[in-house]
């Protein structure tokens, strides 16, 4: 066990990892320091295939038809040296009637500039389901700039679930951009919580293409930002099936002299489609307040408790 | 209720003890006590110089229409925000607490139960309640506040104070709150409302409960069972208090004399 590895998994067990994840048979995992692949494993009825090139490194993963992953599936990627740069090409394939969920760790505990890159493609096969729920830990500095692409197709039938939480120590810079085609009687739910601090900065895209019939999906963003942190939240659904359905919510608690914008942009293009939006923006919510103080809480323990919960 | 009197002393020469020692005796007995209270917001006058008083571990009941001021008093007693009276006092446990915060206030044991109350995303039921407890867990104690409210712990500790429970177990999990709080006086605005009618009992039981741990209870209701377990009552209306006593002597002028409303026809002649 090297030095690096064992620090890695240290870092990794601190930003909410499965330490014992990583040494179960049963489990399949894969571990990344930078652009280098340090362990991985594979289990039965899930093909890991890794590259590390010049540049960075290539990750395809397939879980094959009809298989269903008993065991999550453990990423941790990470660069502990206060300056780096990781970038990860992924290639995600659930074949027909196939299920996996995926939890990654992103950890950057000591970064004072460190670029994250992570090039997604996803396809989520007829019947298929992927649950992808991914915690990052960026350190105390906001010397981070995270930029997560990713580019998903779903097919009839199919089912997506991601999750994005970044909600302790500082973010430094997010651009999170991911593109969901939904096809006939597929689902995505997707999910981004995140806390900005100092002077961070928050761009979150998020877009469902509401392509086969009856399609669904639900774009849920919960942000909160203080100090002179900066957030956008773009979310956009387009409904261009019948009777597809689709929802975008978005909740931003804005603190101190942090800067929120939230642009929901839906828009249907059959008339069997129906797309609705919901944004809350500003302070935090008076009644809660209040509700919380009456109980006892002075008011910053009160705001502490009503943004911990929205980003729970 | 003694009546101040301006000098502050007995106009029968015959008592030794000036009737102003007297009253601060008796109004130590008073766990909230206001005095002249006016509120205005948005340049209207919302409250009209309220006097109100709850005993010491006493239920006092308010009654009134609709838009009368009765949660305007409610949130005046509180503290909340936008409602600081222009003049008059609210003492509280014998301190004057008018320009206390509503933290100081809800340090100092007073507590509100909203009519409506807040919908709060991503935090259980246990983590409210244990809020009230401040942040000791008592199981026990959780279970029996909620079983209080006719609420299994297994069920619903879980759940989220959110869109997760109806409306009306919002409301229940609000009243157990108050109950976690040990609080010197509960502020319960229509607790009933939001309840169907099998559970007011409940309701009442809660209230008792309240008054047995010891607390004083300000309740502000339309439903005559509770009022009647209150230990006096006050009508409120246009933002006056027109009667203050026993809760029949309230109640029933409510029930019989605020439809069709007097002072409204008055004003309409």
């Amino acid at each position: 066990m090297t030095d690096e590895y064992r620090t890695l998994v240290e870092a990794y067990a601190r930003s909410g990892g499965e330490v014992d994840a990583l040494t179960m048979p049963d489990v399949a995992h894969l571990l990344i320091h930078e652009n280098r692949v340090l362990s991985s494993r594979p289990v039965p009825g899930l093909d890991v295939h890794i590259e590390e090139t010049d540049t960075g490194v290539n990750v395809k993963l397939v879980v094959l038809k009809g298989c269903r992953i008993e065991h999550p599936v453990h990423l941790c990627f990470g660069v502990l040296p206060k300056e780096g740069i990781q970038q990860i090409n992924s290639v995600i394939t659930a074949e027909e009637g196939s299920y996996a969920e995926l939890l990654a760790h992103c950890t950057f505990p000591n970064a004072i500039k460190v670029r994250h890159l992570m090039n997604a493609e996803m396809e989520i096969n007829r019947g298929a389901a992927i649950t992808y729920n991914e915690t990052h830990y960026h350190g105390q500095h906001g010397g981070v700039e995270v930029i997560p692409k990713a580019r998903v197709r779903i097919e009839s039938g199919g089912r997506l679930i991601t999750g994005f939480t970044l909600t302790e120590g500082r973010v430094g810079r997010l651009e999170m951009d991911y593109d969901v085609h939904v096809g006939a009687g597929a689902t995505a739910e997707m999910t981004a919580k995140v806390y900005g601090r100092g002077d961070d900065e928050i761009l979150i895209r998020e877009r469902t293409v509401l392509a086969g019939e009856g399609a669904r999906s639900v774009i849920k963003s919960r942000v909160a930002v203080r100090d002179r942190a900066k957030s956008t939240v773009e979310s956009i659904t387009e409904g261009a099936a019948p009777y597809s359905r689709g929802h975008v919510d978005c909740v931003e608690i804005v603190q101190d002299d942090a800067v929120a914008v939230a642009i929901p942009r839906v828009s249907v293009v059959d008339r069997r489609a129906k797309v609705t939006h919901e944004a809350a923006i500003g302070s935090v919510d008076k009644k809660q307040l209040e509700t919380l103080m009456s109980r006892g809480l002075d008011e910053s323990e009160a705001v502490d408790v009503i943004v911990r919960g929205l980003l729970k | 209720m003694v009546k101040h009197d301006e000098t502050g002393l007995s106009r029968d020469a015959g008592l030794s003890i000036p009737i102003r020692y007297v009253i601060q005796i008796i109004q130590w007995e008073f766990m909230l006590d206001i005095q002249g209270i006016t509120l205005i917001r948005d340049g209207k006058e919302i409250l009209h110089e309220i006097d109100l008083s709850v005993g010491d571990g006493n239920i006092h009941c308010i009654v009134g229409p609709n838009g009368s001021g009765k949660s305007s008093l409610a949130y005046t007693i509180m503290g909340c925000s936008g409602y600081l009276p222009s003049s008059g006092t609210i003492k509280f446990d014998g301190q004057d607490v008018t320009h206390e915060s509503l933290s100081q206030r809800a340090t100092a044991g007073i507590t509100l139960a909203w009519q409506e109350p807040a919908r709060f995303e991503g935090l259980s039921v246990k983590d409210y309640l244990s809020i009230c407890q401040k942040g000791r867990v008592d199981d026990d104690r959780l279970a029996s506040v909620l079983a209080l409210v006719n609420m299994s712990p297994m069920r619903y500790l879980e759940r989220e104070v959110g869109e997760s429970l109806s409306g009306g177990e919002r409301k229940r999990v609000e009243l157990a709150s108050i109950v976690m709080m040990h609080p010197k006086l509960a502020i319960l605005d229509e607790p009933d409302s939001g309840i169907d009618v099998i559970s007011i009992k409940d309701i009442i039981t809660l209230i008792q409960v309240l008054k047995e741990e010891g607390a004083s209870v300000l309740v502000i209701t339309h439903r005559p069972e509770i009022v009647n377990i209150g230990d006096s009552a006050s009508l409120i209306c246009d933002g006056r208090i027109v009667l203050s006593g026993s809760t029949s002597q309230v109640s029933d002028h409510y029930l019989k004399r605020c439809g069709p409303c007097e002072i409204e026809t008055v004003s309409e002649t």
